[in-house]
């Protein structure tokens, strides 16, 4: 145990903190695209008849911003900050580091210009244009290679669980984005090309997103809890279940497509054992926590850890039953998947995301967070937002599946799923209200912190060094 | 200690080799097992009639074909409309044959647009069966042909100076992609239109 009150000067604070600041302007930008792009199939599209603003194209801007903009920035800012105190060792370089800061962010403004003015790409979750593809990919190497040699040059072991994670995540990371937009662009035609692509899809989320997430729970919680994991090994367990089988789960995005039946069979075990991963993490974070829930109740990070976790064991259990071809049958191309994807990323990562930045952005500035109450605001929002937007995707999709299903004109169920979609706007709405809430409590924080210090800052916690 | 013994060094490798495996396992190999492109592309060999008014040679449809899959590509109508019809859910009845791999074998194909949401039908099987007349009405406005449609209109590949607005370059090209979804599936050989065969819920027109 070390105490985190004096400043560890491995770690690249500015870089953390740029980072950190970047994803909140990002997801700004998310909530509002999804926003209006929800609006559109409740006949409110406010900038109908632009060709800048298509629906279309906002779109992809919602699900570019998730990833590249939001998730990236800040699974970047805590992966600086993580990785020096766990492996005691300095990253490559910090001017390479603000180097990367710029160039990442430059391209990730770029890639909302130029998908709003028509250049986006043709791969779900990678609809970044091709022509800016190679210059990502460069920068996220650079990233990679700045954060390795971190972990290269640090000769503890046995690694904490959360390094495990991360180098993972950071090796995937540029193959799974080289493999996924310039394969099935350039090379596989057709069902080939829907094979990689949707090895991409899932590869993003199960080896970019899922590690980083994980390995960040890993590190945060015991730190708040005061007390170790429940089970390393478990968590190890983990580990290697989810390098084994994520990868293969790819096909279940195409299931019943003209793909080979044996890659979407093979798929669909995978994604069974992917389970084993999930459950693993889910009980690990609850076990650690029921020690002691009174530190809970008392701890607003701890709180979006819990229902991140809690989303987690929901999103899993309904991956079980999606994943069967029955089920298939029915739900795919519904709101249900829509829904799903929410859950995941909304409802597990950015809570944990968000646990994370009440924990690191005051102590980066040397300030306590601006308003409770606006803290609190957000969590309950983002929490009944989430809660009701799954729900009500869920349902709406049962009810385009099936109507589709009875072959009945295929108009009726759009007009069947209007109440869905308003719903899910009016749950939008709430999730808006709290990002902004988020968002205004993170700004007043930043300008506090640069008046001149009247009151004492709060006593820092200590935190687990390496486990 | 040896550097190739340190975790990091073998770890890096197994993760590395755990995902080149996947790859290999489930993207390669199924992918390698569809035919390929043939060494013409695969195009369309001749111009349907109702668009020979547009263009004059086959070269000329071509490009509208991939003018046409750019818009759509861009416009996100792939994020509301699929291009695979599948073997259950009595999808044939609804949109037409069920899809089999090598009918994607052509370069509108890459990238490939089989798409994960169904906003709107699905679009595998789309030539023929509306007119075109339709699609440049639908195009433009949507709730025009379909009251409670919620797709958006395209007005900008529209000039609007005139009454009614006349189609663009671009929306001809968009209405000569879709018109030509599915047209080949005939033994391989492009055939227009023919695919009605199967019973398709009352259009409303
Ligand atoms: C917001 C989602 C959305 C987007 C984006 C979208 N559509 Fe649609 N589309 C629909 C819906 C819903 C319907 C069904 C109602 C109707 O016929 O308008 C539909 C119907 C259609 C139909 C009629 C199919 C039939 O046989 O009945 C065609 C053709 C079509 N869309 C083409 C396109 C093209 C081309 C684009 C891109 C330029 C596009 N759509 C973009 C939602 C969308
Ligand atoms: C204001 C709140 C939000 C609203 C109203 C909203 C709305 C939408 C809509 C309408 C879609 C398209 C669905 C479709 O194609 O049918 C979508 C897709 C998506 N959104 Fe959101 N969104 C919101 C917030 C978020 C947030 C905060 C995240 C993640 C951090 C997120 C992640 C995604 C993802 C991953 C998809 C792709 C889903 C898929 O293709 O299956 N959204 N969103």
């Amino acid at each position: 145990m070390t105490q985190e009150n004096s400043r560890n000067p491995l770690v690249p604070y500015g870089l953390v903190k740029a980072h950190m600041m970047m994803s909140f302007v990002v997801i700004l930008i998310v909530v509002i695209a999804g926003l209006g792009y929800s609006m559109q199939f409740i006949d409110l599209y406010p900038l109908k008849d632009i060709a800048f603003f298509s629906p279309g194209r906002v779109r992809m801007v919602h699900t570019q911003a998730v990833a590249y903009g939001w998730l990236a920035n800040i699974f970047f800012a805590i992966v600086l900050y993580m990785i020096p105190k766990l492996t005691n060792k300095p990253i490559l370089s910090e001017k390479l580091g603000w180097f990367v800061f710029w160039a990442y962010n430059t391209l990730v403004v770029l890639t909302v210009v130029l998908i709003l003015a028509g250049f986006g790409q043709a791969q779900e979750w990678g609809e970044t244009p091709v022509i800016l593809d190679p210059f990502i990919a460069l920068v996220v190497v650079l990233y990679v290679v700045n954060v390795v040699t971190s972990i290269w040059r640090g000769r503890h072991e046995p690694y904490y669980v959360t390094i495990w994670y991360v180098l993972a995540a950071l090796i995937w990371t540029p193959l799974v984005f080289v493999m996924g937009n310039f394969l099935p662009e350039f090379v596989f035609a057709g069902t080939g090309g829907a094979t990689i692509s949707s090895m991409y899809i899932h590869d993003l989320v199960g080896l970019f997103v899922t590690p980083i997430g994980t390995g960040m729970v890993y590190y945060l919680l015991p730190v708040l809890m005061r007390k170790p994991l429940f089970s390393h090994s478990l968590s190890l367990i983990g580990f290697w279940g989810l390098a084994f089988f994520y990868p293969m789960n790819s096909v279940h995005h195409y299931l019943y497509s003209p793909i080979p039946m044996w890659a979407q069979y093979a798929s669909i075990i995978a994604s069974v054992g992917v389970h084993v991963v999930v459950y693993t993490v889910v009980f690990n974070v609850i076990a650690t926590m029921a020690s002691d829930w009174k530190k809970v109740t008392s701890n607003v990070s701890l709180q979006f850890f819990l229902v991140g976790a809690l989303s987690y064991l929901v999103t899993c259990i309904q991956c079980a039953v999606q994943v069967t071809l029955t089920f298939q049958e029915i739900i795919h191309f519904t709101d249900w998947v829509v829904g799903h994807s929410h859950l995941v990323l909304f409802g597990t990562f950015s809570f944990w995301a968000f646990a994370w930045i009440y924990y690191l952005f005051p102590r980066l500035l040397n300030t306590p967070i601006y308003s409770a109450s606006l803290t609190r605001w957000h969590f309950w929002l983002s929490f009944i937002g989430i809660v009701v937007m799954d729900i009500d995707l869920l349902a709406g999709g049962l009810v385009q599946g099936f109507m589709w299903k009875s072959l009945v004109p295929f108009i009726d169920s759009v007009v069947a799923s209007k109440p869905f979609w308003w719903v899910r706007t009016l749950s939008g709405v709430a999730i808006f209200a709290g990002t902004m809430c988020f968002f205004i409590n993170m700004v007043m924080t930043w300008k506090e912190s640069r008046l001149p210090k009247t009151s004492e800052v709060p006593a820092l916690d200590s935190e687990l060094a390496r486990g | 200690m040896n550097r190739l013994e340190r975790f990091s060094t073998i770890f890096l490798i197994a993760g590395f080799c755990f995902f080149i495996m996947a790859l290999l396992a489930l993207g390669i190999a199924p992918a390698l097992m569809t035919s390929g492109i043939p060494e013409d592309g695969g195009m369309p060999k001749e111009i349907p009639a109702e668009f020979q008014v547009y263009y004059k040679d086959l070269n000329e449809y071509h490009e509208a074909l991939f003018l046409g899959r750019d818009i759509y590509i861009k416009e996100a109508c792939w994020h509301c409309h699929s291009q695979y019809v599948r073997p259950v859910g009595g999808e044939s009845m609804m949109y037409g044959a069920v899809s089999t791999p090598g009918e994607y074998e052509n370069l509108l194909n890459r990238p490939h647009l089989f798409g994960t949401r169904r906003v709107g039908p699905d679009l595998t099987r789309e030539a023929g069966k509306k007119s075109n007349d339709w699609h440049f009405a639908h195009l433009y406005d949507p709730r025009s042909t379909t009251p409670n449609s919620v797709m958006p209109g395209y007005t900008w590949y529209y000039d609007e100076s005139t009454n009614p607005p006349t189609p663009k370059k671009e929306a001809i090209a968009v209405v000569a992609y879709l018109q030509q979804l599915g047209s080949w599936v005939k033994d391989g050989k492009r055939t227009v239109h023919d695919l009605n065969e199967v019973t398709l819920p009352p259009a409303e027109e």
